[in-house]
């Protein structure tokens, strides 16, 4: 049961169909990472509002397994439109969330269905998978915003 | 149990997997577990387990260094390990030289070219032997698109410390060396090609001995990385054609912490020191120091003499049972998977297609399928099997996969752990369908 609740159908439908794939101008960073030990790949492109507060697109290109194409599917659709202290609440949340540690119900609420995550964090190999898109967005939100000052 | 009986003995898998501890064990909620990761590590048989540890209650002493007892025998058990180790591939035991793993021992070559060069530029005069791992700008380095990072990451560092230029040999669609430019990438510039002699990822062995005959043409010397192949089919390193030899313990049921490098007596005679310290010395002053004959030369500070045992007693274990033997079965298995692996939709074999001039190590990707997930559907039903670009990303890149999954045998595997792993990718391809 354990790895059904790691593939679990929301998972499998954001890598079946990823949201918000494919990089897009303008942006004000873009990021690089990888995860050397499996040779996952992400390319990240962070755009804000002109007040600098919003995240106005999140937009990538990615290679990797279901766990971090899902993440990166299931993000921008979290962080999209939101402004950028909700993406750092979302994003110390799914990090807790990874570590397998209880999220209080208010976080909760910012997750979505980043939240059907949780079971990863059975399997310590994948957590990083799950994790790649995430750092890669945080990376570029401080890009962004050291670009901005 | 055991199949330490020498002569007459009947090669089954099954009775050989009683004498591997870790395989009767359970994993993720009681599956049994079905070992297909032997060309990351093998498991170990009982025998090297309790030689190991008969060491440590018996003889554990410090080797080369003091006069009692303990010192003798710890001594004589780790020098006799050596002899043992260097008569399974018909060297001469002051020829090998004991490291941490395959990879120092590819950087303890690299870092020869890389030191002898320094010690010219610095207008050092250097024994005729030595000028021979002196490299200059345009000289050049050939390897194979196929190698393993330890055997291409040092040669590139040595080249961006020399001013060699690194060159490779490419591979065709089928996995294997595409040879039709050798003379080419061979000529009087090369100095070293070094090569994987069974490759990871593809399974491959490629023809050694008319590359290094190719080589010598031009005195070039040539380096193999046999970490896959000494274990899995008997390797001659004078057969072989080879200056340089390494492959490791690990991977052939020994212990990890325990590498090889086999070398011509003269080419080590010439190569400067890469790790110095205790044990490597002849004299030492506060001014200088000068340093011990190969083998020692190159195993500076206290050495790891009851993994030498234990491996040891892994090299009786594979005497036992005979390296043409194992590489018969590696191949019934190999050919029998590589069949079946055909029934499942959307996968293609990453490598050749025939058992034949291979070993059991078969890398696959299925179409929309990521191998990590193939890996983790796999572990659920108990079988371990190694995901991702396998230390070989260049290969990826050649091959245009982000990753594979691989299934690699040993002497303890069985046709039924093909079964199971044909079971495990029809799994696979329901969750992801």
């Amino acid at each position: 049961m354990q790895l059904e609740q790691m593939y679990q159908e929301v998972i499998l439908d954001h890598y079946r169909q990823k949201h918000g794939s494919g990089l897009r101008d303008p942006f004000d960073a873009q990021v690089e990472h990888v995860n050397p030990t499996c040779g996952d790949e992400i390319m990240l492109r962070m755009q804000l509002s002109p007040n600098r507060r919003e995240i106005s697109d999140v937009s990538y290109d990615a290679i990797g397994c279901s766990i971090s194409q899902a993440s990166a599917s299931v993000l921008h659709d979290l962080v999209v439109g939101r402004s950028v202290g909700d993406f750092k609440s979302a994003h110390a949340a799914f990090v807790n969330l990874m570590h397998g540690e209880a999220i209080p119900e208010d976080q909760m609420a910012l997750m979505g269905d980043a939240e059907v995550f949780a079971g990863v964090s059975k399997y310590p190999a994948r957590v990083k998978c799950a994790l790649l898109p995430w750092m890669a967005a945080q990376d570029a939100l401080n890009r962004s915003i050291g670009q901005a000052s | 149990m055991g199949i330490t009986t020498g002569s007459g003995f009947d090669f089954d898998p099954a009775v050989i997997k009683k004498d591997f501890p870790i395989l009767a064990r359970q994993v993720r909620n009681g599956r049994d577990l079905v070992y297909l990761d032997s060309a990351a590590t093998s498991q170990k048989p009982v025998t090297v387990l309790d030689a190991e540890r008969s060491f440590y209650e018996n003889t554990n002493a410090a080797v080369h260094r003091g006069v009692h007892q303990l010192a003798e025998e710890a001594t004589d058990a780790y020098e006799s390990a050596r002899a043992k180790i260097a008569h399974l591939v018909g060297a001469k035991p002051q020829d090998l030289v004991f490291t941490k793993n395959a990879t120092e021992a590819i950087n303890l070559v690299a870092y020869a070219f890389t030191n002898a060069t320094l010690l010219a530029s610095q207008g050092q005069t250097l024994a005729p032997e030595t000028r021979r791992f002196v490299l200059r700008p345009g000289d050049e380095i050939l390897v194979t698109e196929m190698e393993h990072h330890a055997n291409l990451v040092p040669w590139q560092q040595v080249c961006a410390k020399t001013g060699a230029k690194l060159r490779w040999l490419p591979v065709t669609d089928e996995g294997l060396l595409d040879l039709s430019q050798l003379n080419e990438l061979v000529n009087p510039r090369t100095r070293v090609v070094a090569l994987v002699h069974a490759s990871n990822v593809l399974g491959t062995i490629n023809p050694v001995r008319q590359i290094a005959e190719r080589a010598h043409q031009v005195d070039a010397m040539v380096f193999v990385d046999a970490c896959q192949s000494v274990p899995h089919i008997p390797v001659d390193v004078e057969d072989l054609g080879a200056d340089f030899v390494t492959w490791s313990a690990h991977k052939m049921l020994g212990p990890t912490g325990l590498g090889f490098l086999w070398a011509k007596g003269e080419l080590l005679a010439g190569m400067p020191p890469f790790i110095s310290g205790g044990s490597m010395i002849e004299k030492v002053t506060m001014r200088e120091s000068t340093f011990a004959a190969p083998p020692k030369r190159f195993e500076a500070g206290t050495p790891m003499a009851a993994q030498a045992v234990g491996t040891a007693a892994a090299v009786d274990y594979l005497s036992a049972l005979g390296l043409s033997d194992v590489a018969a079965h590696d191949e019934t298995l190999t050919a029998y998977a590589l069949d079946k692996l055909r029934s499942v939709p959307g996968l293609d074999i990453v490598g050749p297609k025939s058992p034949s001039g291979r070993i059991g190590a078969i890398s696959f990707v299925i179409e929309g399928i990521h191998p990590h997930d193939v890996g983790q559907v796999l572990d659920d039903e108990g079988i371990a099997v190694r995901t991702g670009h396998h230390c070989a990303w260049p290969l990826m890149q050649r091959f245009g996969v982000p990753a594979t999954t691989r299934a690699s045998f040993y002497v303890y595997n069985q046709l039924s752990d093909v079964d199971a792993l044909v079971d495990g990718l029809q799994r696979v391809k329901k969750i992801f369908d």
